[in-house]
């Protein structure tokens, strides 16, 4: 799977961050930024989590 | 139950078939007990607010975020419609009196992305050996005054008020001053002149912080702000005074209250206590399920339709007033097996402490590490830490808008 990321919504509560650091980052302006584009595997569920968090619906999963 | 005031009683009166809005909670380890009974027998419906207007109750998890992120979803205040609990003045400016919690889209989005940058959990996280400094300094004073305390006074107030007026660039000596005119501003029981006087002395003492920071640069969130603002040619002195305002309010209002019931709450669980004490590792994952189970802010996250929207079965007609309470999302026995149970243990997930959708809170990150520093530091350093009276006595907060305790009397 592919993470999608949409920066124009983003609202930076940075949880994304707090849940799979290894994929998510912010940048110096507060929003999302990707560490690891994938493709990845989410064995346990983290990154699925913190698509599911994000409050603004800036995050996305795509299959590979 | 609160008292309805006296001047707003005609109004009141038009609506007496809705139950009354807030609840007041009877205990302080426990959510009001109406919102359950709501969630099963009437998800969503309608409450008479205490200044005799109507809004919708939303109780569900699943309605409460798929409404927060509804499009046609407003925060202005300013809308006849809005469920808002504190009354404004009149005659001041909309970018000073609301600031960006009451604007919505792209206009709320520039606001916020301002101060986002002194919010990221990178930036946070440096902040963290100050914040320890603060607060050892201040257990230790509390620790020297004698055996017992209020723990509010003593030590959980002025915590985060040191944090706050330090990331603003506000003199923490003016506190006792700018936290009387809080108190008034969200006070149930306080009139309408009242009200408006202390919002006036808010705002006036604000325009001297900022503007002896317009003629001298200061390196702190509010001067930070200014320079920016400046530098991209967009300077407006109403932006800052309002998000200085919004700021110093909300660093003050709701980490107290979540210091006092989070250490209320585990002084009361004496065996998750213990496993906190001897594996700090858990401390960020026991601050989530404090969050979660205390829910201070439920009145916090309270909307406009800016349309008719669609609930369930139920239409939300334009201009109505709809409160999703966070309280009862995060008490939503769908997604936690015995909800009104404390279990440090649990995978808390998608709590809404915070709130949730574009207005989620930008200081939440803030609040976490600040929360993991004072309970980490607290349990460990007092160990005999015990209530100087029943968990049942304290005194409830029913007549403010963040929920908490009056006072937190401790011995050790």
């Amino acid at each position: 799977m592919r993470i999608t990321i949409d920066r124009e919504v983003c609202v930076g509560s940075g949880l994304c961050v707090l849940i799979e650091p290894a994929v998510f980052d912010q940048n110096d302006d507060g929003l999302v930024e990707l560490l690891d584009e994938g493709p990845l595997t989410d064995a346990g569920g983290t990154v699925e989590d913190a698509v599911q968090r994000c409050p603004a619906a800036a995050l996305g999963i795509t299959p590979d | 139950m609160h008292v309805p005031h006296a001047t707003d009683s005609a109004a009141q009166s038009m609506h007496t078939e809705f139950p009354e809005f807030p609840m007041p909670r009877s205990c302080p380890m426990r959510i009001p007990e109406k919102y359950a009974q709501l969630r099963a027998e009437a998800p969503i419906s309608k409450v008479t607010l205490q200044h005799g207007s109507t809004a919708w109750l939303l109780t569900r998890q699943e309605d409460i975020r798929e409404f927060l992120v509804h499009p046609q979803v407003g925060t202005d205040r300013l809308l006849p419609g809005s469920p808002l609990q504190v009354r404004l003045p009149v005659g001041v400016p909309k970018e000073r009196l609301v600031g960006m919690v009451g604007m919505d889209g792209p206009e709320h989005l520039a606001r916020r992305r301002l101060v986002l940058p002194e919010f990221t959990v990178k930036r946070i996280r440096q902040m963290r050996p100050r914040v320890q400094e603060i607060v050892d300094a201040c257990l230790a004073s509390t620790l020297d005054a004698g055996r017992t305390a209020d723990l509010i006074e003593a030590f959980a107030a002025p915590v985060p008020s040191m944090i706050a007026c330090e990331l603003l660039g506000v003199p923490y000596e003016d506190s006792a001053f700018f936290l009387a005119k809080t108190a008034v501003i969200l006070s149930r029981n306080a009139t309408r002149p009242e009200q408006e006087n202390a919002y006036a002395a808010l705002l006036d003492y604000l325009e001297v912080v900022v503007s002896d920071k317009e003629r001298e640069p200061s390196d702190d969130l509010i001067g930070r702000l200014i320079g920016n603002l400046r530098a991209s040619g967009s300077y407006d002195r109403d932006l800052v005074l309002g998000m200085a305002r919004l700021l110093l309010v909300a660093g003050h209002e709701a980490t107290p209250n979540m210091i006092a019931l989070g250490t209320v709450g585990l002084l009361e669980h004496p065996d998750q206590l213990a496993e906190l004490r001897a594996d700090p590792g858990l401390v960020p994952q026991a601050v989530e399920e404090l969050l979660r189970y205390f829910s201070i802010s439920d009145q916090a996250t309270f909307r406009v339709a800016l349309s008719d929207i669609k609930i369930g079965d139920v239409t939300i007609r334009e201009g109505d007033g709809v409160l999703g309470l966070n309280a009862s999302a995060n008490w939503d026995s769908e997604f936690y097996e015995n909800p009104e149970v404390l279990d440090i243990h649990r995978d808390v997930g998608r709590h809404l402490a915070f709130g949730y959708g574009p207005h989620q809170c930008i200081g939440q990150n803030l609040v976490r590490m600040n929360l993991e520093v004072v309970f980490s530091t607290l349990f460990a350093r007092v160990p005999g830490l015990r209530l100087a009276v029943p968990a049942a006595e304290l005194p409830l907060k029913n007549d403010q808008i963040v929920y908490g305790v009056h006072e937190l009397p401790v011995t050790w």
